[in-house]
């Protein structure tokens, strides 16, 4: 048998192998891999331990030239003392999640679920071309429907409430329905076909069946939707402007503010910093928690688009 | 394969016609939410971007002239256009590169991979709040930790977002810190390059930098053609970052188009103007959508065929 151009050339290599340099250049790639790795790992983490070691600084301690690294002594108290010292931070953690967060993930997840499955689950005329019209509205600009809304709300008496961030939650969301679909659309029809002859309704099927097989899917959009609301400034900013109405993010920005005009006196920056650490750290243990939540959840939504 | 349902059935077929009022009462929480947040106000947004509205006074209708002052009276907009698409082409562009690499770097054989990619993606879900503090903080020109190790060097402090010719790019080093989303879904999109693809170019002889181009690039293209939609949607769009580290400064640097139409609406309570600026950000992303699938077709592959 003649060998083929890349058996041949594949006999070459191996002939003119040279075992040495290849363990070598293998090392050396290895070396500077996992210092590139570690390089980029300590650059993306310093920002957060800045944070948190600042939050734990006094004052003297933080206008220090060349930066303390390690504060000593550590300040505890800091958190404690930047919760309470301008505004008051347990109303705004209320609001942030009985108000805002819970309500919005719980609607959020039973109305894209039932959407999900009328798009997915079942055979009727129209579907597609409604899915179409569903995945195109997620590339409306929030601007051009946001005056509108903001209008109707003003009549309704909604603003300075939580009506105009919670009451949308109801009627699904375009991104999570399409998760949602995804999955559905990967659960075998035999079971729901089984289901159909033993007379069982299509809601009986979603509720018996499909439901709890998707729990995976339904932990994703409850864990990015309650922290889209954690996370979000904009929609509080416009709706929910008033003291006793501010979330957590909106409430920092207002420390911010006031700590900015209190420059490098009365520990502002640090009690900021600690605020800021309280804000971020329920984000990163639920990261911690529920890791392979997140990372599958996000590897759905990117590669089946 | 099941038969495609045509509208004949629906009319004449009972069966078919109940599923399609069982289908339409699954998707109705959507439906209702399409026609009561997004065709209602998309409609009435086109109207009120056709008048004067103060929210005080009933919109006074002015036909086009809004779109006509915003092209050519509005001092700011051009200024406001300037600095997004230099926020858009840049910071996308950089971002998802960035993304791509780490990735690819974090796709060879790893110890502690998943530590790794945690600490990359932990970035990104921060609250953009929490973001805007950390980085006002450690970039302020007296007292920020950078400029500290700058200074202790015996360097001069760096005015990174108190200078007009340094805000833009600042904004958009911070933005890429946030790429972490980027880099798990470009790593899950790796993953399930089939390793044969790879094995079938080393015999070929093709080197690393050559499977990179014609082997990665390639099997992962339409998850980078996704990324890159997303993000220039989201960018044409930003609004947080920008408004709580510069506020739009210095000297308007900043000023994004997210901003400039904040400001009218709210601020100087110019809805019918602010409305024109929606529809025309909603034009533009429009635009660039169709021209990023288009173009697509010379450099996305998809494996299913053709397409």
């Amino acid at each position: 048998m003649i060998p083929s151009p890349a058996q041949t050339l594949k006999a070459h290599q191996e002939a003119t192998f040279n075992y040495r340099h290849y363990r070598a250049t293998r090392i050396f790639r290895s070396i500077l891999k996992y210092a590139v790795l570690i390089i980029l790992s300590l650059s993306f983490l310093f920002p957060l331990y800045w944070m948190v070691v600042t939050a734990l600084k006094d004052d003297p301690q933080v206008y220090t030239l060349p930066p303390i690294l390690i504060p000593n002594p550590v300040h505890w108290e800091n958190f404690i003392k930047g919760w309470t010292f301008r505004y008051n931070f347990t109303q705004f953690a209320i609001n942030s999640i009985f108000r805002y967060g819970l309500p919005v993930t719980v609607f959020t997840v039973i109305s894209s679920v039932i959407s999900a499955y009328g798009f997915s689950r079942l055979r009727w005329w129209g579907r597609d071309f409604l899915f179409l019209l569903c995945m195109g509205t997620m590339m409306l600009p929030w601007q051009v429907t946001m005056v509108p809304l903001f209008i109707t709300y003003k009549k309704l008496g909604w603003l300075n409430s939580y009506l105009p961030l919670v009451v949308p939650s109801l009627f699904g969301a375009p991104y999570f329905i399409f998760l949602l679909r995804q999955f559905f659309l990967g659960l075998p029809e035999e079971l729901s076909d089984a289901a159909r002859i033993d007379g069982a309704s299509e809601l009986e099927i979603l509720l018996r069946i499909i439901l709890p097989l998707s729990v995976p899917a339904m932990a994703v959009v409850a864990l990015f939707r309650f922290l889209g609301a954690w996370n979000d400034y904009l929609g509080p900013l416009i709706y929910a402007n008033r003291e006793d109405l501010f979330t957590l993010a909106v409430g920092l920005h207002r420390l911010n503010i006031a700590a900015t005009s209190m420059g490098t006196t009365g520990n502002a920056q640090p009690y900021l910093m600690a605020v800021s650490t309280i804000v971020t750290m329920p984000v990163i243990l639920l990261f911690f928690f529920a890791q392979r939540t997140f990372i599958e959840g996000i590897s759905m939504t990117g590669l089946k688009g | 394969m099941p038969q495609k349902i045509t509208f004949q059935d629906v009319i004449k077929n009972k069966s078919e016609r109940r599923r399609f009022w069982l289908g339409l009462l699954f998707v109705s929480p959507w439906l209702l939410g399409f026609i009561f947040f997004g065709i209602y106000p998309l409609i009435t947004s086109f109207y009120y971007s056709l008048t004067r509205y103060d929210l005080i006074q009933s919109p006074v209708f002015i036909g086009f002239d809004n779109y006509i002052r915003t092209f050519t009276r509005d001092p700011r907009f051009w200024t406001v256009m300037f600095n997004t698409a230099y926020y858009v082409f840049l910071s996308v562009p950089l971002s998802t590169i960035i993304a791509f690499l780490i990735a690819n770097l974090l796709n060879t054989k790893t110890v502690g991979r998943s530590i790794f990619r945690g600490i990359i993606y932990i970035p990104s879900i921060v609250p953009a709040v929490c973001t805007a503090m950390i980085w006002l903080f450690l970039l302020n020109i007296q007292y920020g930790a950078v400029n500290g190790i700058l200074q202790s060097l015996g360097l001069r402090a760096i005015p990174f977002l108190s200078d007009p010719v340094l805000s833009k790019p600042t904004l958009i080093v911070i933005a890429a810190w946030a790429c972490g989303g980027s880099v798990v879904i470009f790593l899950a999109a790796l993953q399930d390059v089939p390793r044969t693809l790879y094995e079938a170019a080393i015999v070929d002889g093709a080197n690393a930098v050559q499977r990179f181009f014609n082997v990665t690039v390639p099997m992962t293209s339409p998850v980078i053609l996704f990324n890159l939609i997303m993000g220039f949607i989201g960018a044409w769009q930003e609004f947080t970052l920008p408004w709580l580290l510069t506020g739009g400064g210095p000297a308007a640097s900043t000023e994004f188009y997210a901003l400039h139409l904040y400001r009218n609406a709210f601020q100087n309570l110019r809805m019918g103007n602010a409305s024109a600026l929606a529809w025309i950000l909603f034009i533009i992303i429009i635009i660039f959508t169709v021209v990023l699938f288009r173009t697509s077709a010379r450099w996305v592959y998809y494996s299913g065929g053709d397409r």
